[in-house]
């Protein structure tokens, strides 16, 4: 194990044997391991201060109170949202997303359009399908370049005054670039369009500034940045939040209700109906406290330290087909890859046998994976505990798995 | 090293199926036609039969997938050729029992019994039952 690596010994999951191997885990864009920092601190919450939050006057009523809205405030700062008004607690991102297509989505009328790309994951792109559908409104994918980015000139082209919504990744789960979602904001607010950001990649990976963004919304999932399963945030400008209507209705979300009409709490909780995941958000705090410890710059120089090195290594193996930017400079953690001639499910199998966790799969971006003429592909996504050895691993791996399948059996 | 583990779920005969597929292609005078997908994978599998007088006279797989799904396919077609519809459909049943680890007595299986390794490898059952499922399907519609 390279020992220069100062945290992965805060996850105790990747100290084993898989397949009597050491475990390289390189899933991390599917989700992330959890530190002992974040869940030694859940089990405290648990088991010191656990009751129902916004509801009780006993004294942990209270005290669970104050440590979920604590939570909500420590994302506040780890986004620059000027309010925690602006913070709603979903279920993960794609919650996130849905939320906005169903209320905001009640702006779109016939013949108004949509705009978002073929890099989309499902969760950034069915709701708007959907929403096109139900309004009889269009949805347009802007093109990619050979190099798997975000073609610009084309969004200049789709984003038209006729946009009432644009939705872009701010990084892609497939292809590992990172998409100026700045710049599509100003293009999307010179057409009085607002521009949602899928951020679920991008936020365990990079510092986040809603505010300098510039974007109308921000979502994003907890489980990808070291907390719990479950939880995830809806960042959304006060001022279109305050216009929007709820779409689930219940307890925590109300001020009054009678008989045969009901007015809503504010902000945030108008969004928040039922109990929360409370211990859920609790552990988004702490993972904020983590990520801000370690920092986002050192998480940024390790991953970036591995794809410099392991980039031109997978790209040199014969038969190996590296897709996104072939420039590492250009590249996050995320590699997607085939072996020529073999189903990436059985490269998985062959890696999983040496101990390397990959995803494989259409990675829930099936419109990208028609765009690039492929039904499949097998990722590796590098993180914070990840080190060059792992890189190596993987190299090696994908090697051996060549060779078994190539003269193979006995 | 650990890949040698692989031996058992990627037995000769098994590579041997995925690389020259028997019955693979359209058939002309297709009775049952089903397209189903594993849709945590994208794969796609197409399969046709001939039915006639209660008998699997002919049978043809298309679509894409990995070496245990398309393996699997060659070697369901292979077996299930000119059995009755009610042989075929317990076919379906001794193998899904097979694959997840049951000791069945898998010798109407044909060559398809040689699949019993991926019951160690649960990410891969899927792969090696979607064609059988796939014929139960298709064979169950017909009867209809």
């Amino acid at each position: 194990m390279d020992n220069n690596n100062v945290w992965r010994k805060d996850f105790p999951i990747l100290d084993q044997k898989v397949n009597d191997e050491d475990l390289v885990y390189l899933d991390n864009a599917a989700t992330t391991q959890k530190p002992k920092q974040v869940m030694s601190k859940v089990t405290d919450f648990y088991f010191s201060d656990y009751a129902n939050v916004h509801r009780g006057v006993h004294t942990l009523a209270e005290r669970s109170t104050e440590q979920f809205e604590a939570a909500r405030e420590k994302v506040k700062n780890f986004i620059h949202a000027k309010s925690s008004k602006e913070v709603i607690f979903t279920k993960g991102a794609t919650n996130s997303l849905n939320l906005v297509a169903q209320s905001y989505g009640e702006n779109v009328h016939e013949g108004d359009e949509i705009v978002i790309s073929y890099m989309e994951h499902h969760s950034n792109l069915i709701p708007w399908q959907q929403l096109a559908l139900k309004k009889k409104a269009t949805l347009k994918y802007i093109e990619l370049t050979d190099d798997g980015q975000l073609d610009m000139e084309d969004a200049e082209r789709k984003i038209t005054d006729k946009t009432k919504i644009v939705s872009i990744a701010q990084a892609s789960n497939v292809l590992g670039v990172i998409n100026p979602v700045k710049k599509l904001a100003a293009i999307a607010h010179s057409h009085n369009a607002v521009m949602v950001v899928d951020g679920a990649q991008s936020i365990p990976n990079m510092p986040v500034d809603v505010t300098d963004l510039n974007c109308d919304f921000f979502a994003f999932s907890g489980h990808k940045m070291m907390a719990e399963t479950g939880i995830g945030v809806l960042y959304g400008k006060q001022e279109l939040l305050e216009q929007m209507s709820p779409v689930e209705f219940g307890g925590e979300m109300i001020e009054f209700v009678k008989k045969f009409d009901s007015s809503w709490n504010e902000l945030p909780w108008k969004f928040e109906a039922g109990t929360p995941n409370i211990a859920g958000a609790i552990s988004l705090g702490y993972a904020v406290d983590y990520l801000q410890s370690v920092g986002l710059d050192n998480i940024q120089k390790n991953t970036q330290e591995i794809v410099d090195y392991v980039l031109p290594k997978l790209i040199a193996i014969d038969d190996l087909e590296v897709y996104g930017p072939k420039d590492p400079a250009n590249h996050t953690g995320v590699i997607s890859f085939n072996l020529k001639g073999l189903h990436p499910h059985d490269l998985a199998t062959g890696l999983d046998m040496e101990g390397v966790a990959v995803r494989a799969g259409h990675h829930c971006a099936q419109p990208l994976m028609e765009y690039l003429g492929l039904s499949a592909t097998a990722r590796a996504s590098f993180y914070l505990y990840n080190t060059i050895d792992d890189a190596d691993r993987l190299v090696e791996a994908i090697k051996a798995t060549k060779e078994f399948f190539k003269n193979g059996t006995v | 090293m650990a890949l040698s583990k692989m031996d058992n779920l990627y037995r000769q005969v098994i590579l041997d199926h995925s690389d020259n597929p028997h019955h693979h292609g359209e058939l002309p005078k297709s009775t049952n036609e089903i397209e189903l997908k594993n849709p945590t994978c994208g794969d796609v599998l197409k399969l046709q039969l001939e039915v006639k007088d209660g008998v699997i006279k002919d049978a043809a797989f298309s679509g894409y997938g990995c070496t245990i799904s398309q393996a699997s396919a060659s070697m369901m077609t292979d077996a299930v050729i000119n059995k009755k519809v009610e042989d075929a459909d317990n076919m379906v049943q001794v193998f899904s029992d097979m694959i997840i680890g049951d000791d069945v007595d898998t010798h109407v299986l044909g060559d398809a019994a040689v699949l019993q390794g991926v019951s160690k490898f649960p990410a891969r059952i899927k792969c090696a039952t979607l064609a059988w499922k796939a014929l139960h399907r298709s064979l169950t519609n017909q009867s209809k």
